[in-house]
């Protein structure tokens, strides 16, 4: 439960931190906060053989409200963005799902983009990020591009981020008068998610999104739906998303799980 | 830029419980080794060393943290407090560790340091705490021996106690 052996960079710059990316691609990894690369490292599931340390880097430690987004940037705290003053009126969804992720004594390290990167399917991150309808900018020493979050998770801890790359910011859009509604079960307030569920509404009716079930969080519009169509909805969705038995739930039990909360959250944020 | 040797040891400097400290190790040091087996402070106890038992949880500056997900060299620059700074003057038990014993609330005592450090911490920025908050607090923590309900009166009576300003340690000492 150590760690193997690794050389270390502490970042000054972000071009430092890309250089090491560019130079040592897939053999470098960075690190943020911690909270989800450090128990990979400990059960040495990752053997980078370089690691980036970026929380140096204060250019990426920023919260910005630009053009209906709130851009957070890579070496921000889950703890600094819970506790941002407009979080509430921007970012509801994201007031409601944070306090699920992880415990007080992650967050206060853990970065959002980090948690992103990780891409842990029962993670809240990637499925308020998605549910939203938010994009990934990634950055490499040759160009900055953005992908939106349904581009970016391709499945258990896999994105579309290349070697070279790192995620310099996440763009959620800004909720303002959408409503929204969060709930997740888990065996324990803080750990991993058996089925964690986002409703957001839309124009048209509600997205809704779930983690914990597929290999990666997973959205739906739900349109103008009036009785029992809200149900009939549900169960295909939840048949859908192909759950699997494992050592924490049933695929039966999560289906159930999607149905229920999910009935919950549409008539919540619709009614 | 500085690229740290895997097989060397480097400089790290921090303080810990208001002690500057500055010694070497290696890149893949956690800070729980480094504290226990460089420093000799073992009051901060190794568990799961996957940030799930809480054992390991320390302060880094003024917020609880996991011990074992934090790399040694990361806290280069920080102030690490850790449960053998909680202790009151004259070596005495704090308001917290004394409302512990008062009411039972540990028995073999492997989760207690963390547990201390969180609650130290929640208290810190909370002095008015309620239940609610207390519990949100432990649920990053795990104990098997005591069902719970005895920490959160401690905790609950430590919070008034430091609310009201009333020494429960005058009466314990």
């Amino acid at each position: 439960m150590k760690p193997a052996a690794f050389d270390y960079v502490r970042a000054e710059n972000l071009d430092e931190a890309l250089d090491v990316l560019r130079n040592e691609g897939s053999d470098a990894r960075i690190i943020a906060g911690g909270q989800s690369l450090m128990p990979m490292l400990n059960m040495r599931l990752a053997k980078p053989r370089i690691l980036v340390d970026i929380m140096r880097l204060d250019e990426l430690r920023k919260i910005e409200p630009k053009q209906g987004k709130i851009s957070v940037g890579a070496t921000v705290r889950q703890a600094e963005l819970l506790e941002w003053p407009p979080l509430d009126r921007e970012l509801k969804l994201l007031s409601l799902a944070l306090p699920w992720a992880g415990h007080a004594q992650t967050r206060s390290r853990g970065t959002i983009c980090g948690s992103i990167a990780h891409a842990d399917p029962s993670a809240e991150m990637p499925l308020t990020l998605l549910a939203l309808g938010g994009e990934i900018v990634l950055r490499s020493a040759r160009k900055r591009r953005r992908l939106a979050a349904r581009d970016f998770f391709l499945g258990v801890m896999a994105t579309d981020r290349r070697d070279d790359e790192l995620i310099e910011a996440v763009e959620f859009p800004s909720t303002g008068n959408r409503r929204c509604a969060f709930r997740e079960v888990a065996r324990r307030h803080g750990d991993f998610a058996i089925v964690a569920c986002a409703a957001v509404t839309t124009g048209r009716g509600v997205r809704f999104a779930v983690g914990g079930v597929a290999d990666m969080p997973v959205c739906r519009e739900f349109d103008a739906l009036g009785g029992g169509a809200v149900d009939d909805a549900l169960n295909e969705f939840a048949w859908d998303l192909d759950a699997r038995d494992d050592f924490h739930a049933t695929a039966r039990y999560r289906r159930d799980l999607v149905r229920m909360i999910g009935r919950e959250l549409i008539l919540e944020v619709t009614r | 830029m500085t690229r740290l040797g895997a097989e060397q040891r480097h400089r790290i400097r921090f303080t810990l419980n208001g002690e500057a400290i500055d010694r070497v190790c290696e890149p893949r040091m956690l800070l729980t080794d480094f504290i226990r087996h460089e420093i000799g402070a073992t009051g901060t106890h190794v568990g799961c060393e996957h940030g799930v038992c809480g054992a390991c949880t320390l302060n880094i500056d003024g917020q609880p943290a996991r011990a074992c997900l934090t790399l040694a060299l990361q806290v280069e620059g920080s102030e690490v407090r850790t449960i053998e700074g909680l202790t009151g003057k004259n070596g005495r038990l704090g308001v917290l560790q004394s409302a512990f014993r008062r009411h039972h609330a540990l028995q073999c005592g492997f989760c207690t340091a963390g547990i201390l450090m969180s609650l130290d911490a929640l208290f810190s920025r909370h002095c008015d705490a309620n239940e609610a908050q207390i519990r949100d607090a432990l649920t990053g923590h795990l104990c098997r021996c005591t069902g719970y309900a005895p920490i959160i009166k401690a905790a609950l009576e430590a919070a008034a106690e430091l609310k009201g300003g009333s020494n429960r340690e005058a009466i314990d000492a």
